[in-house]
C-alpha cells in the first residue's frame, strides 16, 4: 500500500470514529478499573492496561478526540480483544464495552485494505458462506466427504494435515463426525411433545449447528420432546450473523436478522430457544443491531425478548431423571451466555441433577476459554496461552467431563484436551448432548428394572 | 518527551521491555479514576526490583523528570494522572507476597500485590487484613498505602494506616530506607512509616510493605434498618455507640440513594423511606448473637420503620444489595459521576447530610449521600456531564460548599480518597496556611528538586477548581 492511500485510509477512519462511535457511551466509562480483573487480555499480559477494557476504551476515545492516531498499534490492540464482555457484568456504569468494540471493528474493516487472498478469504466465509444454509451444507458434505471417504486417514497418515499449521492441524482433529448430505436434507420442522404440552417453543437452529454439530440440534430437539415442549422449527432462518457482527461486517449482520425476524414471527410459541452460547447473544441484540431502522426496531425487540437458552427452558419446565457412569463434571461458562444473556446457574443445576456424578466448579469457569469465535485463528498465540491455563484449571479439579455449551468453546476445549494428550480420560461435550445421554441412560436403566 | 540521553540511562537500567513509550502506551496510563482529568506521561517505566527503582529514581532527579509511581490507577484525586509529564512507573513486576508469617501474624508484599489477593492469602491462613477498599478487587497494596485508603470496616477496625508495620523506599534521591518492622513496638526515632502512609508518591516509592495481620473473625451477621427520617437513622447510630457497641459495618444510604437504587436494582426498598441502615456485626458467635440483638432493640427504640436480620449468609448478602449497587445505581444515571468523601465525626452525619441536600438544591445539581455513617465517612455523589460546563462550575461551587460546611462540623475535606489534584485547593481550609507550610517544608527536605509526583497535595497559585471568587 502506498504512503498517500495509507494517510488517506487514516484520514477516513478519524472522520468515521468522530461520526460514528457512540460517544455517549464512550463517556459512560468512569475509569473506576473494576473491569480489570475480569479481562483475560489484562490478566495474561500481566496487568497491562492497553490490553484491558478500560484501556481500549480509553484508546477510541482518543482517536474520536483526536489525542491518537489510529496505528497499526491500536488495530492490534483492538484485535487481541477477545470480545468476551466479561467487562460488562463488572461495570458500574453498565457501559456496554461490546457495543463500542462492534463499533469499532465495523469502521476499521470497512477501511480494510486485505491483500487479495485475505480479501477472498473473508468475502468467502461471510458473504457467500455463512448467509446461505445450502452452502453450508454444500461444506458440511465436503468435510463429510473428508472424514468418510479415507482421505482424512490419507491425509493424516502422510501428514499432509500438518501443511495448514500445527494448530490447524489440531483443529482438524478435534472437529465432531460429520453427519451425511442425505441426513442433512431430512432436518424436522415440527416436533411433538412427548406428554401433556408445557410449552410451546420456537427453535433456532443455527447455520453451523445444524450442520457441522447436528448431533447437537438432534438431543437439544429429543431434550425438549421429553421436557414436554412443543417445537417448530422455522425453515427459512438463517445464520444469527454473530461472526459478521464481531468481526466488523454489520451490514451483511443486519440482514441475516432481518429475515430471522421475519422467519420467527409465524406461529405461535412462547420463546424462541438457543443452544449456542454465541448466537444467542446475538439473537437477545437485534434490538440494538437494528436501533437505527425504525421499521424493524420493534420487531426486533419482540424477538430478542423471546429468546432463552436452552437450559433455562429445559430447567424451567423440568428433564425426567437422569444418571450417568460416576465421573467428575465440570463446567466451562460460554462468555456469551454468562455476560450478555446472563445464564450461568441454569447449566449448572442441571448437570447437578445428574445422579452418578459429581460436580466440580473449576476456579475462573466463568472466563474465556480463548476460542472467542474466529479469535483462535486469528490471535492464535494468545488462544493458546489463555487455553493452556484453562486446562490447568480443569486439572485442578479432575474432570473427567468438560462440558461447554457454545460450540465454539466445545471445539476449544476439545483442542485442549488434545494438546494435553489426555483424549483418553478426558471429554468436551456440549451440555445438551450430555443430558441426552444422561436421560437415555436412566431410561435404559429403568427398563433394566 | 524524555531526551535521548534519559531514554537511553533509563533503558540501560531496566531494559528496552520495560521503558515504554509508544502512542497506545502513553495514552492508556495519561488518566486514573478521576473525572475529566488526563495528562500524557513522556513513558511508562517498569522497574523488576528496587534496585531498579533507586537507578531510575537517582537518574529522573538528576535530569528534574518528574516521577508519578502507579497501581492500578484507581484513586479519586487524580492522584495518578501525570499532570507535569515525566515517567509513570507501573510495578506488575513487583507483585509477589514474600512472606506470611504465622508466628508474628504479619504478611511481607511487593508493591504491586492486588489488595484482595493479600487478603485471600491471609484468609486461607485463618488470618484477616481488614481495609477493604470499593476498588480492592484491583487497587495494589502500595496504592493503598500511598493514599491511606479507606473501606466498610472502617469503624471497627481502622484504615490502612493502622496495619502498615514496616516499610521499605526508595527516597527522591535514590536512597532506599527501611523503616520500622514486625514490631508492635518501636520507637527509633521519627515514624517514617506514618509518614509515608497517605503521602500520595510525592516523598518516594515503596518497594516492599510489611503489614500486620489480625486473627479472622469467627462468625458474621447483617442487618438492615429502614427510617422515615435521615435523623433518626443518625440517633441509632449515636445510641449504638453509646451503648458501647463497636458494629464491623455501619454504612447508611439517603433518600435520593434509596430511589435511585430502588429504581436501578427493583430490590423492593420502599421509595418514601428517609435513610437506610446497613449493619453488620463479626466475632466469637454468642458476641455477635447478643451485638444484633441490642442492636435491634436500638433500632425499633429509635423509631426504625422496619428491621431485618439476616438468618442465613444468603439471607445477609441480599440485605447488602441496597449497599453494595448503590454507586452502579448512581453511575448509570448520568455520563460522569463524581463522587466526594468529605467526612464528619459520626455525631454529625445527620446535620451533615441535611446541608448537603440543601446545598445541591440551590445549587440545581443532582447529589445523592450515602457512606459510612459508623466512622462519619460520606460519599456525596454528583451525578453530571462534564461536558456541560456551565452545570460544572455549578458542581464544583457545589462541593466547595461542602468541603466548607464539613470542617464548620469539625470535620475533613478527604475522609479516604486523598487531596492529590482534586482538593488540594482546599487543603489549607483543613490543616491551615501553616499546616500546608510544615507540610511543604517536609516535602522540600526529602525531594528538594520537587521530581516525586509534582502538582500534588500543594495547590499551585492559580486554583484550578476554585470557581467561587471568595
Amino acid at each position: 500500500m502506498s504512503v498517500t492511500t495509507d494517510m488517506k485510509r487514516n484520514e477516513q477512519i478519524k472522520k468515521d470514529f468522530k461520526e460514528k462511535m457512540d460517544y455517549d457511551e464512550l463517556l459512560n466509562c468512569m475509569r473506576c478499573g473494576f473491569c480489570l480483573p475480569s479481562c483475560p487480555t489484562y490478566i495474561e499480559t500481566k496487568g497491562n492496561e492497553a490490553a484491558s477494557p478500560r484501556g481500549r476504551i480509553a484508546l477510541m476515545k482518543a482517536v474520536v478526540d483526536g489525542k491518537m492516531e489510529p496505528d497499526e498499534d491500536f488495530e492490534a490492540q483492538l484485535s487481541l480483544c477477545l470480545g468476551c464482555r466479561a467487562c460488562e457484568p463488572a461495570c458500574p456504569s453498565g457501559v456496554k464495552y461490546g457495543h463500542l468494540l462492534e463499533q469499532a471493528l465495523d469502521i476499521l474493516q470497512t477501511k480494510k485494505k486485505y491483500s487479495p487472498p485475505v480479501k477472498m478469504f473473508r468475502s468467502l466465509i461471510f458473504n457467500q458462506l455463512f448467509p446461505h444454509q445450502s452452502r453450508m451444507r454444500g461444506l458440511n458434505g465436503l468435510l463429510w466427504f473428508y472424514q468418510n471417504s479415507g482421505v482424512q486417514k490419507v491425509a493424516r497418515a502422510t501428514k499432509m494435515t500438518g501443511i495448514v499449521g500445527k494448530h490447524l492441524s489440531t483443529m482438524e482433529r478435534v472437529l465432531p463426525s460429520i453427519a451425511s448430505p442425505k441426513q442433512l436434507k431430512n432436518r424436522p420442522s415440527h416436533v411433538e411433545a412427548e406428554g401433556v404440552v408445557k410449552k410451546k417453543v420456537a427453535f433456532f437452529s443455527g447455520c453451523l449447528m445444524d450442520t457441522m454439530f447436528m448431533e447437537t440440534n438432534d438431543s437439544t430437539l429429543y431434550l425438549l420432546k421429553k421436557a414436554n415442549c412443543d417445537v417448530v422449527i422455522p425453515q427459512t432462518q438463517n445464520c444469527c450473523g454473530a461472526l459478521h457482527a464481531h468481526s466488523g461486517e454489520m451490514d451483511t449482520a443486519k440482514e441475516l436478522a432481518k429475515k430471522n425476524i421475519v422467519a420467527f414471527e409465524e406461529g405461535e410459541f412462547d420463546h424462541i430457544v438457543s443452544n449456542a452460547g454465541g448466537c444467542g447473544a446475538v439473537l437477545v441484540d437485534y434490538g440494538h443491531i437494528l436501533k437505527d431502522e425504525p421499521k424493524w426496531k420493534q420487531r426486533a425487540e419482540a424477538f430478542s425478548a423471546k429468546v432463552k437458552d436452552i437450559s433455562e427452558i429445559l430447567l424451567d419446565v423440568g428433564l425426567p431423571e437422569m444418571e450417568l457412569d460416576p465421573q467428575i463434571i465440570t463446567y466451562q461458562d460460554s462468555c456469551h451466555l454468562r455476560n450478555v444473556q446472563g445464564t450461568f446457574s441454569a447449566p449448572r443445576k442441571l448437570l447437578q441433577s445428574i445422579k452418578g456424578t459429581q460436580f466440580m466448579e473449576m476456579k475462573d469457569a466463568d472466563q474465556c476459554c480463548g476460542s472467542a469465535g474466529t479469535y483462535n485463528i486469528i490471535e492464535q498465540e494468545m488462544s493458546m496461552q489463555i487455553l493452556d491455563h484453562k486446562m490447568a484449571k480443569v486439572d485442578e479439579v479432575k474432570a473427567a467431563t468438560i462440558v461447554t455449551a457454545n460450540p465454539g468453546c466445545l471445539l476449544q476445549m476439545k483442542l485442549g484436551v488434545e494438546r494435553e494428550g489426555k483424549q483418553k480420560t478426558m471429554k468436551a461435550v456440549h451440555i445438551v448432548d450430555l443430558l441426552a445421554e444422561a436421560v437415555k441412560y436412566k431410561e435404559k436403566q429403568l427398563q433394566k428394572v | 518527551m524524555l531526551t535521548k540521553e534519559v531514554r537511553g540511562k533509563l533503558v540501560d537500567i531496566v531494559g528496552g521491555e520495560n521503558v515504554k513509550d509508544s502512542q497506545q502506551d502513553l495514552i492508556v496510563y495519561s488518566y486514573d479514576s478521576t473525572p475529566d482529568y488526563q495528562a500524557i506521561p513522556d513513558a511508562v517505566i517498569k522497574p523488576r526490583n528496587k534496585q531498579d527503582v533507586s537507578e531510575i529514581v537517582k537518574v529522573c532527579n538528576s535530569h528534574g523528570v518528574p516521577i508519578v509511581p502507579r497501581g492500578s490507577g484507581t484513586n479519586l484525586c487524580a492522584g495518578t494522572t501525570p499532570l507535569e509529564g515525566g515517567i509513570v512507573m507501573i510495578f506488575n513486576h513487583m507483585s509477589e507476597i514474600l512472606e506470611i508469617d504465622d508466628e508474628n501474624l504479619t504478611i511481607t508484599v511487593q508493591p504491586g500485590v492486588i489488595t484482595l489477593d493479600l487478603i485471600e492469602a491471609a484468609e486461607a491462613k485463618g488470618l484477616f487484613y481488614p481495609p477493604d477498599p470499593g476498588s480492592m478487587k484491583i487497587s495494589t497494596i502500595a496504592g493503598n498505602i500511598l493514599e491511606c485508603s479507606g473501606g466498610l470496616r472502617g469503624l471497627k477496625y481502622g484504615v490502612t494506616r493502622d496495619y502498615v508495620i514496616g516499610l521499605e523506599f526508595v527516597m527522591p534521591n535514590g536512597d532506599i530506607v527501611k523503616t520500622g518492622g514486625k514490631l508492635a513496638k518501636d520507637v527509633a526515632g521519627y515514624d517514617l512509616t506514618r509518614l509515608m502512609v497517605g503521602s500520595e508518591g510525592t516523598l518516594g516509592i515503596i518497594t516492599e510493605a510489611t503489614l500486620k495481620l489480625i486473627p479472622i473473625p469467627e462468625t458474621k451477621k447483617t442487618m438492615l434498618a429502614l427510617y422515615d427520617s435521615l435523623e433518626a437513622a443518625g440517633n441509632t447510630v449515636s445510641k449504638i455507640i453509646a451503648n458501647r457497641i463497636i458494629p464491623a459495618t455501619l454504612e447508611f444510604l439517603d433518600q435520593p440513594t434509596i430511589q435511585v437504587v430502588e429504581d436501578f436494582a427493583k430490590i423492593g426498598l420502599p421509595t418514601e423511606a428517609g435513610a437506610v441502615l446497613l449493619i453488620e456485626q463479626d466475632g466469637p458467635a454468642e458476641v455477635v448473637e447478643r451485638d444484633i440483638e441490642k442492636i435491634a432493640e436500638i433500632c425499633r427504640e429509635t423509631n426504625a420503620i422496619s428491621v431485618q436480620i439476616a438468618s442465613t449468609p444468603e439471607e445477609g448478602a441480599a440485605l447488602t444489595a441496597a449497599r453494595r449497587t448503590a454507586l452502579s445505581a448512581l453511575a448509570r444515571m448520568k455520563p460522569t459521576t463524581i463522587l466526594e468523601d468529605a467526612t464528619v465525626p459520626r455525631s454529625k452525619i445527620a446535620e451533615m447530610v441535611r446541608a448537603i441536600e440543601k446545598i445541591a438544591k440551590e445549587n440545581d445539581v443532582q447529589i445523592c449521600t450515602f457512606g459510612h455513617a459508623g466512622d462519619g465517612n460520606l460519599h456525596p455523589t454528583c451525578m453530571t456531564d462534564a461536558r456541560d460546563k456551565e452545570e460544572m462550575k455549578r458542581v464544583e461551587k457545589s462541593f466547595e460548599e461542602i468541603f466548607k460546611k464539613a470542617i464548620e462540623l469539625g470535620g475533613t475535606i478527604t475522609g479516604e480518597h486523598g487531596v492529590g489534584v482534586m482538593k488540594s485547593p482546599y487543603l489549607s481550609w483543613k490543616v491551615g496556611e501553616t499546616g500546608v507550610d510544615a507540610m511543604f517544608a517536609i516535602k522540600q527536605a526529602f525531594d528538594p528538586n520537587n521530581i516525586m509526583n509534582p502538582g500534588k497535595i500543594f495547590a499551585k497559585d492559580t486554583r484550578k477548581r476554585v470557581v467561587v471568587e471568595k
